[in-house]
């Protein structure tokens, strides 16, 4: 069970870093949701996996318990996550209506006098 | 705390609290506004005064409040001998500069704005000067440097005043860093922060290997605020100031900061060659050039600006002997030069304000003119020049006493050859001073009208000239006391040295110093013509051309590193970025040892590989596809779908629940957003960006699966237990998810549900300022029919939406209510109800939802963090730190036996919070349709049978 969480985080970090490196807005956001996906995960893990375990207290005495402070945290994380992905998505949508480029990169003075390009 | 302590503490206060005086008052007029800028100045001169006679007989009388102390830093005050002397010199002349500067401001200043930032830098200087802890002092320091520069930039109509400020702020504010390192230091070496303990200890400091530096940062400081050479040439551009500031400022108290300390310092640093070297040479270079060039100044302010960098420098060099009569000598010429340059500043100004101008060669003949003003004027010269009889020559005379005593490098004449030419050209530039304003035949072509002004104006420089007189005539009586008190403190403690303060020492090599000097400087004054012609001909550094291009340099040098480290391309510094914390985790992750495994590997059941194939196969496909938008997004889905499944097995329900919502609005945030986004990604990278990138993202996801599979086969000591055992008892509730997000840690889930409430805000604030901005237009002119689905809302999308709200919301109501017991709460049950609100937008369209909306989301997010702020507030009344929570069960038949907690009450600020937010956010981004030409639906169905049978005629 461990490997495949751990063996998930790195391909979602992998994922996310990689397209986090390309040109345009969205493959950044995609990129961002798949870190935040690893991070997530990642965070969780830090409580150690256990199976059939839940954070809820039991009404008949001692019983063993998951780790339940990751997950508040990780419960948080997830809200805010979406939260900064929306944001993220009106900054990327406005610098495209109103530039008319997806671009991330500023583009060296060099390319200012290029045609701009259209997508539709 | 002693009675005379308070009264030091109230007294450092009151500048500060009076500063906001003069800004309520100027409605009332200049006059009430000028009174009331000298009440709390008189009123601290009166403790000051009540304080005296007690310092006067040798008692030092402290004060001390806690701080910071885990920093040293503490509020302690302490007046001794020495902070008499600058304590009065502050209020006094405070009080005589605001009397001066309500007849000098003309009535289109703004003088309440003068009045607070001269009670500002007051309040500073008087905290300079009475502070016990170094910390404070240079908190105080960097004040008087702000607080100035306000000062000198008071008219901000003057290009000159601004860049006068800049550069007077630039110089001392840098000399100011450099004394906080050596404060620091000294510190350090001492032990304590406390000037008190800091005093006990020269010798130690004095044998430290750090006393080197320590001192030389902290006369950094002190010849940066003094004016010392070679930093001197702020000073003479800070006199864009108006002249009440110059007379304050320049003359009396700010310039005197840095002989104030270097006389404060004396004890511990005093005493040893490098001390010498350093201070007692800079000061005679500046002594001696001050004066030279003062000679040479057309400007009456610049004249005196320039003696007065001589004059410091002489205090400086006086200091810098180290012995205990050069020590006394400074004292009592700090006070004589205070009242001389005091008045002549004044005078200067009154000239000014008279004549409309400044120019010694407009100038001449205002003897007959302006008698009053001439008299004050020439007094106060002739002391600066060091003519018997005033206050100016009994200093200078025990200066020339001192440097004839004084060898330098062993030659035994620099000194005092070099302080007697400094002299000569002193009695030269003031006697100029006299004779180039006052003598020569009336012009006819001044500028205005002289005359001699009210008596308002004339009167503070006149009581100082009184001051010179006296003090000339009968030294011992006037100031006898004080200098000694006050050199006593310099000196710290001990035997006074044999001095006296008298007119006729008798015939000493220091009376045919101070003759050569009266006559070298007339001569000199008399062949000024020539001599002047010679000056301008001759090259001189103009240290504002330096100091610009100084600046200049440093600004494009910083501007040429920030382009090129960020030039735009967000793509490399995201690279970077990765790859140096791949890097250091590398470094960190070799520089340290793991312990064995304590924990063994959990088996797989056949589901969870299957979910885990699927993630794994739609993570790699999202890569490789993401030129496809769309596809790329139904991919994502697929990967947060088995994520919140393996939440499920893995015992999480609350992350589950969370996930899965969350999920589902973030596919919606997206499609909406793709709408108006290019559908494909082209191909931009090459080959050797894309493998590059590629080994980039396997190294750091490389990296993080190690250390994942590392971390998960080990055991931790977590807090956790603590919260497993306190959630029920404390805090009421079996879900200890939710217990710990809306008890234990609920401070941070206010947090964050505040930063969810500014996410949405701002997104609706981006659209708000996008669709009334160009982009409107843009949106307006594209075509996006083609994405449009021709039935955009279905029949059964519609029907089975309508069906399902009630049971949503009655399932979201049950998530929230269930939350403090079982998996649920605020967080998911927001989630869950604006997702059964975005399907009736969805399937009945945004006008149709929008007009059945009753709440607004602005006002939701509102309640939601008031609520929230509230129900943790409460717990204040009840005498508990912030959200605290409270619970009890209640009974009420025939329930069952049900739970009431405060902790219900935040969840539902949660709860609101998280849904008005959401919907906002999506709202938001929906309404840019409008502009996209989408149809306006009124009704919830494009095409709607149920109409058309019963009136045929009014269908769609």
């Amino acid at each position: 069970m461990e490997i495949v969480v751990a063996s998930s985080v790195a391909v979602l970090t992998a994922g996310g870093v990689y397209l986090i490196l390309r040109l345009r807005t969205f493959p950044v956001i995609l990129g961002l949701a798949l870190l935040s996906y690893a991070v997530n995960i990642f965070l969780f893990a830090s409580g150690r996996l256990a199976s059939g375990l839940p954070p809820v207290l039991s009404r008949y005495g001692d019983a063993t318990y998951t780790d339940p402070l990751p997950q508040a945290l990780v419960l948080t994380a997830i809200v805010i996550s979406f939260g900064m992905t929306a944001v993220l998505v009106i900054v990327a949508l406005g610098a495209f209506l109103e530039s008319g480029s997806d671009r991330i990169d500023i583009a060296p003075p060099e390319d200012d006098a290029a045609p701009q390009e259209s997508h539709r | 705390m002693s009675r005379e302590g308070v009264f030091l503490l109230v007294m450092s206060a009151l500048p500060f609290l009076g500063a906001l005086i003069p800004g309520l008052m100027i409605r009332a007029g200049r006059t009430a506004c000028a009174t009331f800028a000298a009440v709390p100045t008189a009123l601290a001169l009166t403790m000051l005064l009540i304080l005296a006679p007690s310092v006067m007989q040798g008692e030092v009388i402290r004060v001390e409040l806690d701080w910071l102390p885990q920093l040293g830093l503490s509020v302690s005050f302490f007046l001794d001998g020495l902070g008499l002397l600058f304590a009065g010199m502050i209020l006094g002349v405070g009080l005589l500069v605001t009397l001066y500067a309500r007849f000098y401001l003309s009535s289109d200043d703004p003088m309440g704005q003068f009045y607070t930032y001269l009670l500002l830098f007051q309040g500073a200087m008087l905290g300079i000067v009475l502070s016990d802890n170094i910390l404070l002092l240079l908190i105080f320091w960097e004040l008087t440097s702000l607080s100035s520069f306000l000062l000198i930039g008071y008219w901000k109509h003057l290009p000159e005043g601004r860049q006068g400020a800049r550069m007077a702020l630039a110089v001392t504010g840098g000399g100011g860093l450099a004394m906080i390192g050596g404060m620091l230091i000294l510190g350090n070496i001492a032990g304590s922060y406390n000037l008190t303990d800091i005093l006990t200890q020269g010798d130690a400091i004095r044998a430290s290997e750090w006393y080197l530096p320590a001192l030389i940062l902290i006369l950094l400081g002190a010849f940066t605020k003094s004016a010392q050479f070679p930093f001197h040439f702020w000073l003479p551009h800070a006199m864009a100031a108006p002249t009440p500031v110059s007379a304050y400022l320049h003359s009396a108290t700010m310039v005197k900061a840095g002989v104030f300390l270097l006389a404060r310092m004396w004890p511990v640093l005093a005493g040893t060659d490098a001390w010498f070297y350093i201070v007692a040479t800079t000061g005679l270079i500046t002594m001696v050039l001050g004066a030279l060039i003062a000679l040479f100044k057309n400007d009456l302010k610049a004249l005196l600006a320039y003696s007065t960098v001589s004059h410091l420098g002489l205090l400086t060099m006086l200091l810098g002997f180290g012995t205990k009569f050069a020590a006394i000598v400074a004292v009592f010429h700090i006070i004589n030069h205070l009242t001389f340059k005091a008045a002549l500043f004044m005078t200067a100004g009154i000239v000014d304000h008279a004549v409309h101008s400044r120019d010694i060669k407009r100038l001449g003949g205002l003897r007959h003119l302006m008698p009053i003003t001439f008299v004050i004027g020439t007094v106060a010269a002739l002391s600066m020049a060091g003519i018997p009889l005033f206050n100016g020559f009994l200093s200078k005379e025990m200066m020339l006493d001192e440097a004839a005593r004084t060898g330098w490098a062993g030659s035994a004449w620099v000194v005092p050859a070099l302080a007697t030419l400094g002299a000569l050209l002193s009695v030269a530039y003031s006697f100029r001073f006299i004779m180039h304003v006052f003598f020569g035949p009336v012009r006819d072509d001044y500028p205005a009208e002289p005359h001699d002004p009210p008596f308002g104006l004339w009167a503070a420089p006149a009581l100082l000239v009184v001051g010179v007189v006296l003090i000339g005539l009968v030294p011992a009586l006037v100031v006898g006391p004080l200098v000694a008190v006050a050199g006593g403190a310099v000196i710290g403690g001990g035997e006074l040295p044999y001095y006296s303060l008298k007119i006729w020492h008798g015939v000493t090599p220091a009376l045919f110093m101070s003759a050569a000097a009266v006559l070298g400087g007339l001569l000199l004054l008399w062949r000024h013509a020539p001599l002047d012609r010679v000056w301008l001909a001759a090259p001189r550094p103009e240290a504002k051309v330096i100091f610009d291009r100084l600046i200049a340099a440093a600004v494009s040098l910083a501007r040429r590193i920030t382009d090129r480290a960020h030039d735009g391309a967000m793509s490399r510094y995201l690279a970077i970025f990765v790859v140096a914390t791949v890097a250091l985790g590398a470094v960190a992750w070799t520089g340290g040892g793991t312990p064995p495994p304590t924990r063994g590997l959990q088996p797989v059941p056949l589901v969870v590989a299957i979910g885990w194939a699927l993630l794994l196969v739609a993570a790699v496909s999202v890569v490789v596809t993401h030129r496809s938008r769309f596809l790329a997004l139904v991919l994502i889905s697929i990967i947060g779908l088995m994520i919140s499944a393996g939440f499920v097995y893995l015992s999480a329900p609350d992350l589950a629940l969370t996930q899965i919502a969350v999920e589902t609005v973030t596919i919606m945030l997206l499609l909406l957003a793709l709408h108006f986004l290019p559908k494909t990604t082209p191909i931009e990278s090459g080959w050797f960006r894309r493998i590059r990138d590629g080994m980039i993202a396997a190294a750091a996801g490389g990296g993080v699966g190690a250390l994942a599979y590392v971390f998960l086969l080990r055991d931790v000591d977590t807090i956790s237990g603590y919260h497993l055992e306190n959630s029920y008892v404390g805090g009421g509730g079996t879900n200890v998810v939710n217990v710990i997000l809306v008890d234990f840690r609920g401070y941070d889930t206010y947090g964050e549900i505040i930063v969810l409430a500014i996410a949405g805000l701002v997104i609706f604030a981006a659209i708000e300022a996008l669709l009334s901005g160009p982009a409107a237009a843009r949106i307006r002119n594209t075509n996006y029919t083609q994405d449009r689905s021709r039935d955009r809302h279905p029949l059964m999308m519609v029907v089975a939406t309508r069906v399902m709200m009630p049971i949503a919301i009655m399932v979201g109501v049950y998530i929230f209510l269930r939350g403090h017991n079982q998996p649920g709460g605020g967080f998911v049950a927001g989630l869950v109800i604006s997702i059964a609100l975005l399907m009736q937008y969805m399937a009945s369209g945004f006008a149709w939802a929008q007009a059945r909306q009753r709440i607004g989301y602005h006002t939701m997010i509102g309640w939601g963090v008031l609520i929230a702020g509230l129900t943790g507030a409460a717990a204040w009344l009840a005498g508990r730190p912030f959200l605290t929570s409270a619970f009890g069960y209640v009974h009420l038949p025939p329930i069952e036996e049900f739970e009431l907690a405060t902790a219900m009450a935040f969840d539902l600020g949660v709860f609101l919070a998280v849904l008005g937010a959401v919907m906002l956010m999506l709202y938001s981004l929906s309404r840019i349709a409008r502009y996209a030409g989408e149809t306006q639906n009124a009704d919830p169905m494009d095409f709607d049978p149920s109409e058309r049978k019963t009136d045929p005629k009014e269908g769609v």
